[in-house]
């Protein structure tokens, strides 16, 4: 009988999906891997592939026994394919076939769409590493240098993951679409990533901890209204990346968290009570305030352009096909069909916002992103009570989502961060308060030094409040390799 | 007066409500408002298929409570409470070592040669407790059985190693199994599980294999020591835990240990003393074993433990009936050892563990008595501190 909890080793690829017994489809993963090696080796440099990183290895679906941690090199990490356990007799949850039986194979009238969303998801898991690829040079601790490579091997496993698919369900066209995930590069001039916020470089830490909380969060978002599909495998695939995913969304909120407690504990040692007197804080070797929430202006709003137009009949076909739910979709109490539902979304009347209600079929994008935005304010909040805390009068605030848009009923206006339409003029008089300068740039990465000695910080950033693993807090995470 | 209870909680400052656990529990018992992922009390059932899959840490949290917070408590929650002064019933443990009520008991007994409250090494990894119970078992399949005495001895121990095949069974070095033996007692009633402590590492009792090994005596009459010592390999176990959460070895390379057994009391010794092997090879004299038998022949594991080199562990073996030798305990040979013990209880980095049969506490406490007094220590002193920050334990039965 198969193993389907725990982890087969017995061929190259570890797996919980029988790849032994499937000859086609291990033939064509083994051929894709020295490609996918090979994209590997090129990216990180190479010390960092030779050092032993205390990483985290999936081993198991069960949640018991799911994770093994240990010292690996990256390049020996085991990169598997691994699905959750399949629920019996799973029903579509939505749309109009809600209620039969979930597909087991693609149906081919979906087809297409069902490729397409599997491919933009895969895209955006390399994507990220390649954004991310010299960030362990400039590393504030062992701690983050190792987070960072735990968050890398796993957008690897991911676009594993969506490999797996295309190769299994997809045939040749398949293939082709997973050869061009390895083609497609960040910040290509010829062949580009296909979401704009995936070719963005990861200048700084400060902007890779906005963007795993940000940017990733929309990632968690996306996985969650696929964790729905009527097509159980991608179903199956998204349940079990997102159990990885949640230590991605940890980084990002920690990494913020803990840059602010470093400034209003610097802030209060020197005895600096106003959050603007910006010079005196930054000669601190810490990030001021107005400059973080700067950081966080630019990677919302990146991120809130990644769920697409407000009203789409790409999105409402996804519904409505069983392809794509809503985010908790089990949790929502309506007929799961939108038949007569609507919902309000955002339009420009008379160059006034106004919300006004349209068929909720066509604005699922719309509703996601409000499911995004009330879940990113949370960790705002939480590094509200940090700022609290510490006595100084700040307050970090999620921008209106009219400001500094590129999609969408706002793309190209000039909203200010409360929702106000201003002249051009006035916004760019005014764009250096809300947005990061290149000055801005030139200060964070002025701070960018690594620190390699287990236990130290880089004076902008606090540790931890709990290791990694119950790990103390003097662990070297990274046994860095001396050339 | 209600009995105290232990509650599940989610350390709000921690967690990133990433809701992993709230979709990983099979009951139901995790929700969450805007602000805070909470656990329902009436709905946890303890399976602790949620600790794992936590990215941050948050979701080990335990309080022992008289009445358990509620959800609209916790939901207003900025931070955790603190475990209020709650008083257990003379020797009774608050049950955190084992989350089950007779497995705790058994805990208690064992550690209550400490004096006081135990508390596991600061540094010690986070151990996983109860994950299978009496009505949950784990199965295990027995790999191997060989008996551990010279064929001269008449004591007969055991090494017996359990395969848990793909099953996950997380253990610690120094935490216990319980074996539940197969058959009914004299009232009809299934017999209970007894534990055992585990005599392998975490990673195995062979590296990177998903199996322990036990270290136990035959018993006259005892109904689960002979089931266990008759154990053929293929046989198939039911098993429960892991269980402890104290008896820990402390990850920090500078922790200084000094462990005194006698006889299958040198279990956990084994697994600590692999742990290092395993992880930290190169470390230089930072172990120290007192191990007490009645002769060379009745001591589990002799073969094995003179191989392991001095300087990598200082060995001293006590024997009693050793021929053509005076008696000697474990207590004499600490004695011995005062001035290298003295030192040690002066260490911050030093810890003692203490593990065999209930009769050598005397003996031991007022050994390490002397040699405070001698070195100008206060011993009462010492060992309440020692104990209050995790560096003194005791496991007697």
């Amino acid at each position: 009988m198969l193993d389907l909890i725990n982890v087969s080793y017995d061929t190259q690829i570890p797996n919980n999906v029988g790849l032994s017994e499937d000859k086609k489809v291990l033939k064509a993963l083994e051929k894709w891997h020295p490609g996918y090696i090979n994209w590997w080796n090129d990216l990180i440099p190479q010390n960092f592939q030779e050092s032993m990183v205390y990483l985290r290895t999936a081993v198991s679906v069960d949640p018991k026994g799911w994770a093994k941690f240990d010292y690996v090199k990256m390049p020996e990490y085991r990169w598997g394919v691994l699905l959750a356990p399949a629920v019996e007799d799973r029903k579509i949850p939505m749309g109009e076939h809600f209620g039969e039986p979930a597909w087991q194979e693609v149906p081919g009238e979906y087809r297409n769409m069902l490729k397409r969303l599997i491919v933009i998801q895969g895209d955006t898991e390399p994507g990220s590493v390649e954004q991310q690829r010299f960030l362990g040079l400039t590393a504030p601790s062992l701690y983050d240098m190792r987070n960072l490579f735990q968050v890398n091997v796993e957008e690897g496993r991911h676009l594993w993951a969506m490999v797996y698919l295309l190769q299994k369900y997809f045939g040749r066209d398949g293939r082709e679409e997973a050869d061009d995930l390895l083609i497609r590069s960040s910040g290509s001039e010829e062949a580009p990533r296909m979401l704009g916020a995936f070719n963005e470089e990861t200048p700084d830490w400060l902007s890779f901890f906005m963007f795993t909380y940000f940017t990733d969060r929309d990632g968690k978002m996306q996985l969650e209204s696929l964790a729905q599909s009527g097509f159980d495998p991608l179903s199956r695939t998204c349940r079990f990346m997102l159990t990885e995913e949640a230590h991605h969304m940890f980084v990002g909120e920690t990494g913020v968290g803990r840059t602010i407690q470093a400034t209003v504990e610097a802030m209060n040692k020197a005895g600096i009570t106003d959050p603007y007197d910006i010079d005196k804080i930054r000669d601190l070797g810490v990030i001021d305030l107005p400059t973080i929430q700067k950081k966080l202006n630019l990677h919302y709003t990146l991120s809130l352009d990644l769920f697409g137009q407000e009203v789409s009949t790409n999105a409402a076909n996804a519904f409505n096909s069983g392809v794509k739910g809503r985010y908790q979709e089990h949790r929502i109490d309506d007929d799961h069909m939108l038949k007569d539902a609507t919902y309000p979304v955002w339009d420009m009347v008379d160059g006034k916002l106004v919300r006004h209600e349209v068929p909720a079929l066509t604005a699922i994008n719309m509703r996601l992103r409000d499911d995004y935005i009330n879940d990113a304010a949370g960790g705002v909040k939480r590094w509200n009570k940090i700022i609290e805390k510490a006595g100084v009068e700040f307050e970090m605030k999620l921008p209106h989502e009219s400001f500094h848009r590129q999609i969408g009923v706002f793309a190209g206006k000039p909203f200010d961060p409360d929702g106000n339409l201003l002249s051009q003029e006035e916004f760019d008089a005014k764009a250096p308060e809300w947005l990061p300068t290149k000055a801005d740039g030139d200060f964070i990465q002025s701070l960018m030094k690594p620190v390699t000695e287990p236990g130290k910080f880089a004076s902008w950033i606090a540790p931890p409040k709990v290791g990694i693993d119950n790990k103390p807090g003097d662990f070297e995470y990274v046994k860095l390799h001396m050339a | 007066m209600n009995k105290p209870i232990k509650q599940h909680l989610i350390d709000p400052e921690i967690c990133i409500r990433c809701y992993t656990c709230e979709m990983t529990c099979p009951v139901g018992a995790i929700e969450h408002n805007d602000d805070n992922v909470v656990v329902d009390p009436e709905k946890c059932l303890f399976c602790m298929d949620c600790i794992p899959v936590c990215p941050t840490g948050s979701i080990d949290e335990w309080r022992v409570v008289k009445e358990p917070y509620s959800l609209e408590e916790q939901f207003e929650w900025d931070e955790l409470p603190e475990q209020e002064e709650i008083e257990t019933a003379e020797g009774e443990d608050d049950g955190m070592e084992a989350m089950d009520d007779a497995m705790a008991a058994l805990l208690a007994e064992a550690h209550s040669g400490a004096g006081g409250k135990s508390k596991a090494p600061a540094t010690a990894s986070k151990p996983s407790v109860n994950l299978y119970n009496l009505g949950k078992p784990a199965e295990a399949t027995v790999q191997g059985n060989y008996r551990l005495t010279g064929a001269e001895s008449d004591g007969d121990v055991r090494h017996i190693i359990l395969d848990f095949g793909s099953l996950p069974f997380p253990v610690l070095e120094g935490q216990s199994i319980g074996i539940i033996p197969p058959g009914e007692d004299a009232e009809g009633k299934p017999h209970l599980p007894r534990l055992y402590s585990v005599s392998s590492p975490r990673d195995g009792e062979r590296q990177n294999y998903n199996n322990v090994s036990l270290t136990v005596k035959r018993e006259e009459k005892g109904v689960c020591s002979n089931y266990v010592c008759d154990l053929q390999k293929g046989d198939k176990v039911k098993v429960t835990g892991p269980f402890g959460a104290t008896f820990l070895l402390p990850s920090d390379p500078e922790a200084h240990l000094l462990m005194i057994c006698t006889g299958t009391g040198s279990a956990p010794f084994r697994a600590f003393t692999m742990r290092r092997q395993r992880e930290m090879p190169t470390r230089k004299g930072t172990l120290t074993l007192v191990f007490g038998a009645r002769t060379p022949k009745d001591l589990p594991y002799f073969g094995p433990l003179k191989k392991v080199p001095e300087d990598f562990m200082h060995k001293i073996f006590a024997f009693s009936r050793e021929d053509g030798h005076p008696k000697m305990y474990v207590q004499d040979q600490l004695r011995a050892e005062g001035d290298r013990v003295a030192e040690l209880l002066r260490d911050p980095n030093g810890h003692i563990y203490i593990c065999g049969l209930k009769a050598m506490e005397h003996g031991v406490n007022e050994a390490l008595s002397d040699i405070a007094r001698g070195a100008g220590l206060d011993w009462a002193a010492i060992r309440d501190e020692m104990r209050g920050s995790g560096r003194y334990h005791v496991e007697t039965y």
